[in-house]
């Protein structure tokens, strides 16, 4: 036995030779790290757990909770509402993406020029960024009130559609108004990354011939990738857990036409007092999260960010 | 296979993962102060509305019991539904639970998280009109008090835009059919309805039911009678809520109004629809936004119409009763006396009720024909006033009379049920598998 180990021990200290010994370990120790992992342990680990244990439970919210193993589990997954809410959160995931990638990356490279009333301009594009989600939604199910809103203010009778109460337009309303408010944000993301791109390039490039889209294809693009790949992760997993906006503008409605999935755990558990489903539907969005933010970690290579400056 | 673990683990257990769901979505701001699960005599009160006239009565309280003052911290409506559940489940709330009986009530008195007011109550409920009073009562004891003013559900209407179509008000279905479909026709939105808001939508199928049936019908849902949902009544009911929808009644954009905002009665008081089927607490509302047309009678009121061959009394109201006070199993003895003393002596007092005359609001309290013709505005108070005197029965709104998860699976299919998404039987199948 020992003599089977022996090569493999003497591997690892051939390792440890070449790192620095762990007491000796370079930068700060781990105990500062500490009050950021009690905090993560406390307010995010536990409750996690309870969530889970709560997920085999009956419980309404009053009394005592009482073990109902997998039950809650089957009756979650064959609700149609349920269901109906997994889709809606996929459409939402996917089409937010398409939709706010390619105006938050152009509006990025727009505001990172140097063009005439461009700061102006930014200001104005980084307004919504400001604003609660709260706010931004009253405001919004105001402007778009078909009797009192938009269309009758300023007499455009196209403007006065039953937005958020027809079931065909409501969702992509709330998807526009999603955008309005995280486009910003992206488009600041972009604008610093476009920023970091040496004039070197684009000289190069204009000496070699290439136009403005050539440019901004070959050069723009491609050095952009981990700004995407970070602006992306924070649009899909951000959407995954979409809840206060929607919940205001629509609260799900009509029918069940903007009911996504964390607004689904939050009606279960805090109107109908169905905790243990709604605990099913945490989990599931937990476990959906963490899976799409590593797996997108993992693809796009993230883990292994290198700089793309070497040469410069 | 069930197994019932520790009270004390599985609560908190389940507290904590709730605690950390709301602090999580930053709505778990714990107000501080000498509230809620201490010794103390401590009540969680509403904002908005009736507030001026809890606070008088405190401020009374406190200054006949200065040894015993009350902690009120105040909530706003849709905050406090959330909050208040959470705490009684914890152990922690209040002496004093504001509540809208109902299923809820029946939930605690289940759970026995409040306590028989017995005598405490006793004085009060000589003075109450019955069909309010019943409210508070589980298995024939009383478990909640009405402390505010009662909210029938009232048609409203704009005369002007009557009277410029030509219609007269409508007494029965088919009457109302017919005026539909004559304001339709000239442009005019029929019925204003908040169907974003989705509860305003229940007082229609509320309304029908009962008049079509009765109140037995909703007796035997909440009695969990088997195919409660799909008695014929509920079933015409509906049917006729989709024939509404289908002649337009509702024009065609309401799923977009928000009762929140107001965005209904505004639409009767700018004269761009006529109807309005709304509790009696949007009345302040009318006289605020457009006191021109309450000023010159141009505002009408009147009872939900009749229906031909229905077996209800058409003098039977839906709505909320009151709101009411019950007093904490898990507030000290010396607390729950406190509350006791403070039913008896504080509650719709005569000082109250006169409070809530002043700003037009009716406390559900016999024999104040005189008291509220004395008022400076007394038309909207007597007729809301005779109309739940004279009601044989008050039926509490669905949504609070149901358990809270029926309550939610409720308002969800009928919103679908407003939109063509499904039909009558189709809701009456879904209903039916949640009893």
């Amino acid at each position: 036995m020992s003599v089977a180990v022996a090569p493999r021990v003497s591997e690892a200290r051939e390792q440890r030779a070449r790192r620095p010994a762990p007491g000796h370990r370079r930068g700060p120790s781990l105990w500062m790290a500490s009050p950021a992992l009690v905090l993560f342990g406390v307010f995010a680990v536990v409750p996690l757990l309870g969530v889970v244990v709560l997920s085999f439970m009956s419980w309404d919210g009053l009394g005592d909770p009482v073990w109902n193993g997998a039950g809650n589990w089957g009756r979650t997954l064959a609700d149609p509402v349920t269901q109906n809410a997994m889709k809606l959160t996929i459409v939402v995931t996917v089409v937010s993406w398409l939709f706010q990638t390619p105006v938050a990356l152009l509006l990025g490279v727009f505001m990172s020029g140097r063009q005439r009333y461009r700061a102006v301009l930014s200001v104005l594009y980084f307004l919504p960024l400001l604003f609660s989600a709260a706010a931004v939604a009253i405001a919004y199910r105001a402007l778009l009130d078909p009797n009192f809103g938009l269309g009758s203010a300023l007499g455009v009778p196209w403007l006065s559609q039953d937005w958020i109460g027809d079931p065909d337009l409501a969702l992509w309303v709330v998807l526009f108004v999603i955008g309005w408010c995280f486009v910003p944000f992206h488009s600041l993301l972009y604008q610093g990354g476009v920023r970091q791109i040496p004039a070197s390039m684009y000289e190069a490039a204009l000496l070699d011939g290439a136009g403005r889209v050539q440019q901004f294809l070959h050069i723009t693009l491609p050095q952009l990738k981990y700004t995407i790949i970070t602006s992306s992760t924070l649009m899909i997993v951000g959407s995954l857990t979409y809840f206060d906006l929607i919940f205001v503008l629509t609260n799900g409605g009509p029918g069940n036409a903007t009911r996504i999935l964390p607004l689904d755990m939050y009606l279960t558990g805090f109107r109908s007092y169905d905790m243990g489903k709604a605990s099913v539907i945490a989990v599931i969005l937990v476990v959906v999260g963490l899976t799409v933010s590593l797996l997108l970690n993992r693809l796009s290579g993230a883990n292994k960010m290198e700089s793309q400056m070497e040469g410069l | 296979m069930t197994l019932r673990i520790g009270r004390r683990a599985g609560a908190v257990v389940a507290a904590v993962s709730v605690a950390a769901v709301l602090a999580a979505c930053g709505g778990g701001k714990q107000p501080g102060g000498p509230a809620a699960g201490g010794d103390g005599f401590s009540a969680w009160a509403l904002t908005g509305g009736t507030e001026d006239v809890f606070k008088a009565q405190f401020d009374a309280w406190n200054a006949g019991h200065p040894d015993d003052e009350i902690a009120v911290e105040w909530f706003a409506n849709d905050a406090y539904k959330e909050k208040i559940r959470t705490a009684v489940g914890a152990g922690n709330s209040p002496t004093l639970i504001y509540g809208w009986s109902g299923g809820t009530l029946a939930d605690y008195v289940a759970n026995d998280a409040v306590v028989d007011l017995g005598d405490a109550a006793a004085e009060l409920d000589e003075r109450l009109i019955p069909s309010v009073a019943a409210n508070g009562e589980v298995d024939g004891k009383t478990y909640a008090v009405p402390n505010t003013h009662t909210q029938p559900v009232v048609l409203y209407y704009n005369k002007e835009v009557l009277d410029d179509a030509g219609v007269e008000v409508p007494t029965t279905y088919d009457e109302l059919l017919d005026v539909v479909g004559t304001l339709k026709d000239q442009g005019t939105i029929p019925i204003a309805l908040a169907g974003q808001s989705v509860w305003p939508e229940l007082m229609w199928i509320q309304y029908l039911t009962d008049r079509i049936g009765g109140p037995e019908v909703f007796q035997a849902v909440l009695d969990g009678k088997e195919g409660a949902w799909s008695d014929p009544a509920i079933v015409e009911a509906t049917t006729k809520i989709q024939e509404l929808v289908d002649a337009g009644a509702f024009g065609d954009s309401y799923g977009s109004v928000n009762a929140d905002q107001n965005a209904d009665t505004a639409l009767v008081h700018t004269g761009k629809a006529a109807f309005v089927l709304q509790g009696s607490w949007v009345y302040p509302n009318f006289v605020e936004a457009a006191p021109d047309l309450v000023e010159s009678g141009g505002l009408g009121y009147t009872t939900f119409p009749a229906v031909e061959g229905g077996a209800g009394d058409p003098a039977n109201i839906v709505g909320n009763p009151s709101n009411f006070w019950s007093a904490s199993a898990d507030a000290s003895p010396e607390a729950q006396e406190a509350a006791k003393e403070f039913i008896s002596t504080e509650v719709l007092s005569d000082d109250v009720v006169d409070d809530l005359l002043e700003i037009g609001a009716v406390p559900p309290i016999t024999g104040l024909e005189d008291k509220i013709a004395e008022q400076a505005e007394s038309d909207h108070p007597s007729f809301v006033y005779g109309l739940v005197r004279d009601a044989p029965h008050f039926q509490l709104s669905w949504d609070q009379a149901l358990p809270p998860e029926q309550s939610q699976a409720l308002l969800n299919n009928l919103s679908q049920l407003f939109l063509g998404q499904i039909d009558p039987q189709q809701f009456s199948d879904a209903m039916d598998a949640t009893l």
